[in-house]
């Protein structure tokens, strides 16, 4: 089974079911969906994109970037999806760094990535290039002119094999650089024929597509859906951030499938007068990527009791890989957050110590994980590859079975196999659903020609469930602008990787190995 | 009320709420606000609902973007419209 056949499967049996709906009312049928990607596959193929390849996907969240989506994938490329509000500077990195045969964007990205690709030395890389990502109109468009000057000649698709790369999900990397993680057709359909066992899709469903497809979410939004016949409605950037609009495409796109970060819920329920609305339509809620604070989590089931609701754990390099359901009422005294769950039917878990071996149910350990949807590694980094799994203890034995990935998660194993999520083993913090790796913060700052020290910490936060906080020392001592910091850090970050709050030091403090003292610095202001 | 006056009480609020410590020549109105995380999604919440109370006005949902609260400026336009 391949990504590409779950589509061409559907088209054949539901050719006129909705596939896609944006919010101003556009949307394509499967029929629709399947020709357009066979234009992008042939216009891709005729540009010289063939099996093995990487196809950059540089697009704002619409019918467009479906298809193209689906358009790599038939030439048997694999797609590389980049955040279209990230600085152009990381998403020139990541298409160099993983050679894109040829990269999809748009008009209005095009300056800022030929200026970055050509600073990263690829400047050669072709670019398809589409006037406007919107309800599909403008990938036709540009198909349209492209075929009039020169005609794409039809070609197959491919249907590759279960060790084919399907897509490279980047994600922030301890070097100061992203990094991809390569999934394979396998590691993608034998997660989603877990989500069919799971959550029983029908033809009748809408799932929503509220995580941008660069996040590791979007593999369940876009292809659940596809394989069983439903729709998928599409939550562009700027509704997504907006609680107010987005309760109210929650009821209008009539969404019976609801997955997102539980930070999305939580302001939901605060700030999206969910109560104003009849959303009885609503079957399911999943969520994933953090912890779902129990206040906001109790706000939301009193506002909804009727679906059913749940917790699903897993990194970008397994997708998930546990899961929970809540019980039907929640209990009023309840004040820690909800297990992650139990292994999915797919994968194996085990609960090592730092030599590997397994601990005893109750102990705390790392979780790692094996089985069909674990990544073969990241993308040109051997030795970060390496280092993912478990070598030692029970790593060392039945290799036969695949390679056992190190979360980097510490959980506890409670009675029937249930887990309890207690924390992260490195540096890397989960910031409203986005990884954020502390040091890639740290290395910005200290590009800064005023900084001298810096050291960046998260810290727990009522309000933001999570607050990143950079400790500073500076080059003469004193402060420096806030505004200036935080619009130098917007030139090489993602917004949501942008410290929150800035302190300043005459030195940081430090270990009796004069390394930085974290411990220390967690709990100066 | 005229336009300065609400510059004037709109940086004052981000100051305030945001921007604890921050020297205020620092605040131009033409600093970007938003796509730099000085306001964040709940920031700019906040920050509607003090516009909102502040000035009697309604802010529908789909102004509360970029377009309309990024600057100073945009925010001082926003609101002089509606008074």
């Amino acid at each position: 089974m391949t990504l590409q056949r779950y589509l061409d499967e559907t088209v054949a049996r539901f050719p006129e079911r909705a596939a896609v709906r944006e919010p101003g009312g556009a949307s394509v049928t499967y029929r629709e969906l399947g020709e357009l990607s066979d234009r992008l596959r042939d216009r891709l193929a005729s540009m010289g994109v063939a099996p093995g390849d990487r196809v950059g996907i540089y697009l704002r969240k619409s019918i467009d970037t479906v298809a193209a989506i689906f358009g790599v994938l038939k030439t048997g490329a694999a797609y590389v999806p980049v955040d279209p509000s990230a600085p152009p500077s990381r998403n020139g990195y990541i298409f160099a760094n993983c050679s894109v045969k040829v990269a999809i964007t748009e008009r209005r990205f095009e300056p800022g990535l030929r200026k970055h690709l050509s600073e990263e030395g690829a400047a050669d890389t072709p670019l398809f290039v589409i006037d406007e990502a919107a309800g599909g109109a403008g990938l036709r468009a540009a198909l349209d002119a492209a075929d009039a000057a020169t005609r794409a000649p039809r070609v197959a698709t491919v249907h590759t094999g279960p060790d084919a790369l399907a897509y490279i999900l980047y994600t922030s990397g301890s070097t100061g650089k992203p990094k991809g993680v390569i999934l394979t057709q396998r590691n993608a359909t034998s997660f989603v024929d877990w989500c069919s066992e799971t959550f029983a899709p029908a033809p009748e469903d809408v799932f929503s597509s509220h995580a941008p497809f660069h996040f590791d979410l979007s593999i369940l939004d876009i292809y659940t859906p596809l394989k069983h016949g439903a729709s998928l409605a599409l939550v562009p950037e700027d509704i997504g951030k907006d609680p107010q609009k987005l309760a109210r495409l929650i009821h209008d796109a009539r969404i019976t499938v609801w997955y997102s970060t539980p930070s999305v819920l939580s302001l939901l329920v605060q700030y999206g007068k969910l109560e104003d609305y009849d959303l009885s339509h609503i079957r399911t809620i999943l969520f994933a990527g953090e912890v779902f604070p129990i206040v906001h989590l109790k706000a939301l089931h009193a506002l909804l009791p009727a679906p059913r609701y749940f917790n699903l754990y897993g990194p970008t390099e397994t997708n998930v890989c546990t899961f929970f359901e809540l019980p039907p009422a929640i209990p009023s005294e309840r004040v820690d957050p909800f297990p992650i769950g139990m292994v999915c039917s797919h994968l194996e878990a085990v609960v090592v110590d730092d030599a590997g071996d397994e601990v005893g149910r109750g102990e705390r350990g790392e979780l790692c994980i094996r089985g069909a949807s674990v990544t073969p590694g990241y993308w040109n980094l051997p030795e970060q590859t390496a280092k993912a799994y478990l070598t030692t203890g029970v790593g060392a034995r039945d290799a036969a079975k695949g390679p056992w990935y190190k979360t980097g998660d510490v959980v506890t194993e409670e009675t029937g196999g249930v887990y309890v999520y207690a924390g992260r083993k490195d540096r890397m913090v989960k910031k409203r659903g986005y990884r954020v790796e502390l040091g890639e913060i740290e290395s910005c700052l200290y590009r800064h020609p005023d900084v001298r020290e810096a050291a960046v910490v998260a810290i727990p936060d009522d309000e933001l469930g999570l607050k990143v906080r950079a400790h500073l020392a500076t080059r003469d001592g004193g402060r420096l602008s806030v505004i200036a910091l935080k619009g130098f850090c917007a030139q090489h970050l993602p917004v949501y990787m942008i410290p929150d709050v800035f302190s300043f030091h005459a030195e940081l403090p430090k270990t009796s190995t004069e390394k930085t003292d974290y411990q220390a610095l967690m709990r100066m202001e | 009320m005229d336009r300065q006056a609400i510059v004037d009480t709109v940086k004052h609020f981000i100051l305030e709420q945001f921007l604890p410590g921050e020297d205020p020549d620092e605040l131009a109105t033409d600093t970007a606000l938003m796509t730099t995380g000085i306001l964040d999604s709940l920031a700019t919440l906040k920050l509607v609902t003090f516009l909102e109370q502040e000035f009697d006005i309604t802010v529908e949902a789909h102004e509360a973007d970029a377009a309309n609260l990024n600057t100073l400026d945009l925010i001082a336009d926003l609101v002089h419209g509606k008074l």
